[in-house]
């Protein structure tokens, strides 16, 4: 090896470096042992030992949410490399970026069902905006700047880099592209003019407008621009789960969240409105429920950088294709500003009659602790939540004031998600306190990472709402399986305190409603370690309002007052079927 | 449902053929017939796809290729005019009756044979699908052995005449 010359593993390293890597989540094994090697000299980037592959890509999912920077994860071969699929298929879902390095096997092995070989090229390349095993030394630098630019414009997404030892272990010349170009990757991020004028017409004409903002608002940091958007219109703004926090919570113009889950009155809206821009949201099912009856007498505008989102589950009136930020810098100065003083007033009344609602006594309430965890952090958290009731319950009474600050699994739905995802988030962010929203089933499916957190003196806020049960599934089960609890109780949960004490971590246990504002003053304090707080909240509650699967607004049932008013809506659920 | 003939320029690289195949099985898209092979560019194969279905799906297949980073240009043949040939090997039953009967159904598709035995006949043959499919049900009365087709390939037709 001539001395200009670098190993593999050495230009892997020289990379990220480039790339201006801050961390990268991992895992090491053989088949990348050469590339720990070289890694052990870096000093720019830190290297984060996670306790499994999928609490990796997690983390790095956590961390690049939370930033907007790319996350980045490394793993060994065959075992190493299916345990990160979870993630993968995770941050594909909801277009996280992220590069996630693959050891395989040396070259002459490949296809020889050696040990520890896996083909995760094949495994991933649905899952991924992209992937690539590098065949040779001298594509590596290339390969791992492609991967990089392509994880991060466009509408993001994961890429997959797959390294052999041996060509990790030859060597080159090193020189690292300034830039890339692909001939079958070119995203557009502006916006049609002639498209943006048609959508002025409809919006101007507009007398009752709701904006219905997504995911694609965080990704394209484009809240400031949705702010002012809606300020000029007067109009409300309804937000899906990936897209809470583009708007502040606390504002009269938010409605909070919509769809199966979301609030009354953003439902209600969202069906009278006349006009509906869509912007970075993508007409999910979780959405719209029956697509046929979704906001029905509304013009629809479409703001997406993904041409294949336009009018794949609903038609739109007008379609935009861009990035949001640079479609809304060039829209918004066109619009005027709409009378919609009746339409808001509606919307207030609507706000009052159908408030988000929970009942109040001495069990503790799911609902009550993400309120006070609100109140006592002023909205100003970075809160992660697992899937379930407990991130329907976060997502519904934590107003979110800032984007990149809820962070969870919204289209795969991926149990086991917010514990690892808070550890990414904590390294990314460290002014703002973290939480962890947990339920008891989903904690366990991570719970290893209490060693990463502790090791790493990482300050988060593990939430567990134990009501011991898997609640969501329970819910259905209640509502629409005549109360047959097939296989949700989790009757033999651990002691999730002790737990926490055995990892090194501050552990608490609660089961009345006033302990709860105390210990969560006294986690605030702690600031040297991760604190597990084990709410043993009430067992058999429900995730109100709720538009059964597949149904219309019009079917939506609403917080159950009662007990009877309860059973008269289990009737209606029934006569809906 | 209408069939669309979709050409495809995809980079020729380890893996590409396999993400459009992937694609159209994972989003339950199906495939008529597929061929492959080089293009004007060495360094680019053309993937020709009969597929069918609505407007919609349509649409949504030729969204979902363009977004694979691999494809470099999508293009749905059927709203141009265009022109499309498919090659078939049919092996047929035959003897010493029958041969020259086979012989003349050969000629009068313009096709050839190339492997001839006691028992049997192989007759090559291009042209459109249906001039393929006619030729097949001409030759099925004789006992049809194997046959082999690439599926369609085609190009847009420049010729703006009347055709």
């Amino acid at each position: 090896m001539s001395t200009n010359e670098m190993t593999g593993a050495e230009i892997f390293v020289k990379c990220l470096m480039e790339e201006n890597v801050e961390y990268i989540f991992g895992y090491p094994g053989g088949a990348v042992i050469g590339v720990y090697d070289a890694m052990h000299d870096m000093s720019d980037i830190k290297h984060i030992l996670t306790r499994h592959e999928q609490g990796a890509v997690h983390a790095a999912e956590g961390y690049a949410k939370a930033t907007g920077k790319v996350g980045v994860v490394i793993v060994t071969s065959g075992p190493g490399a299916t345990n990160t699929v979870t993630g993968i298929a995770d941050a594909h879902m909801d277009s996280v970026p992220l590069v996630v390095f693959t050891g395989q096997v040396a070259t002459n092995l490949i296809g020889n069902d050696a040990f520890q070989e896996a083909d995760i090229i094949g495994i991933t390349r649905s899952i991924t905006k992209h992937n690539f095993l590098v065949k040779d030394v001298r594509d590596l630098a290339w390969t791992i700047k492609a991967a990089f630019y392509i994880a991060s414009t466009g509408r993001p997404g994961p890429v997959v880099v797959d390294m052999p030892k041996d060509v990790m272990a030859s060597a080159t010349s090193f020189s690292y592209p300034k830039e890339i170009k692909l001939r079958g990757y070119r995203p557009f991020y502006f916006g049609h003019m002639g498209q943006i004028n048609k959508a002025v017409e409809i919006i101007n004409s507009s007398k009752k407008p709701v904006l219905y903002v997504g995911g694609g608002v965080i990704n394209s940091n484009a809240s400031k621009e949705v702010y002012n958007l809606a300020k000029k219109l007067n109009a409300p703004v309804a937000m899906t789960l990936m897209g809470l926090g583009s708007m502040p919570g606390d504002d009269r113009l938010s409605l909070g969240m919509l769809g199966m889950h979301g609030t009354w009155y953003s439902n209600t809206a969202v069906d009278q409105c006349d006009c509906l821009i869509a912007i970075g949201a993508r007409f999910d099912d979780r959405v719209t429920g029956n697509p046929q009856t979704f906001s029905p007498n509304s013009r629809k505008v479409h703001i997406d950088i993904d041409p294949s989102q336009i009018s794949k589950n609903v038609k739109v009136d007008v379609p935009i294709v861009g990035d949001v930020r640079h479609v809304l810098e060039r829209l918004t100065p066109l619009v005027h500003s709409l009378e919609t003083t009746d339409w808001l007033e509606q919307i207030d009344r609507w706000k009052n009659e159908h408030p988000l609602r929970y009942e109040s006594g001495p069990e503790i309430r799911a609902q009550y602790i993400i309120e006070k965890i609100y109140e006592l952090t002023d909205g100003e958290a970075v809160v992660t939540a697992d899937v379930g009731q407990n991130q329907m319950w976060a997502a519904q009474f934590y107003k979110f004031k800032n984007p990149r600050s809820f962070l969870t699994s919204g289209g795969l739905g991926t149990m086991g998600f917010s514990f690892p995802a808070s550890i990414g988030a904590a390294f990314g962010v460290t002014d703002r306190p973290v939480f962890s929203i947990n339920g008891d089933g989903g904690i366990q499916m991570n719970i290893q990472e209490l060693t990463t957190a502790v090791g790493n003196k990482l300050p988060i806020k593990i939430i567990v709402l134990d009501n011991g049960y898997l609640g969501m599934v329970r819910q259905w089960q209640d509502l629409f399986y005549k109360k047959r609890y097939s296989h949700v109780s989790l009757g033999s949960n651990p002691d999730f305190a002790k737990i926490a004490e055995a990892f090194g971590a501050k552990g608490f246990v609660a089961d009345k409603t006033e302990e709860v504002v105390p210990i969560l003053k006294e986690a605030l304090k702690i600031n040297d370690r991760p604190v597990m707080i084990d709410f043993k909240t009430t067992n058999e509650d429900n995730v109100f309002p709720m538009i059964p699967s597949g149904r219309a607004v019009a079917q939506m049932i609403d917080y159950p007052k009662s007990v009877e008013e309860l059973k008269m809506s289990n009737s209606r659920v029934e006569a809906a079927k | 449902m209408k069939k669309h003939t979709i050409s495809i320029l995809v980079e020729n690289k380890f893996g590409a053929l396999n993400r459009i195949v992937g694609l159209f099985s994972a989003r339950g898209y199906n495939i008529d017939s597929i061929s492959v092979g080089t293009s004007e560019d060495d360094s680019v194969a053309r993937v020709t796809i009969v597929s069918k279905g609505d407007d919609d799906i349509i649409e949504q297949i030729i969204k979902q290729l363009n977004k694979l980073v691999d494809v470099t240009k999508v293009v749905d043949l059927t709203y141009d005019s265009f022109v499309e040939r498919e090659l078939v090997l049919v092996k047929v039953s035959a003897n010493r009756n029958t041969r020259p009967e086979l012989m003349q159904i050969s000629e009068i598709f313009r096709s050839k044979i190339i492997d001839i035995s006691q028992r049997s006949i192989t007759i090559e043959a291009t042209g459109s699908e249906q001039k393929v499919d006619a030729m097949i049900k001409m030759l099925a009365p004789f006992g049809i052995k194997e046959i082999a087709r690439t599926g369609r390939v085609a190009l847009k037709r420049e010729f703006e005449g009347a055709v």
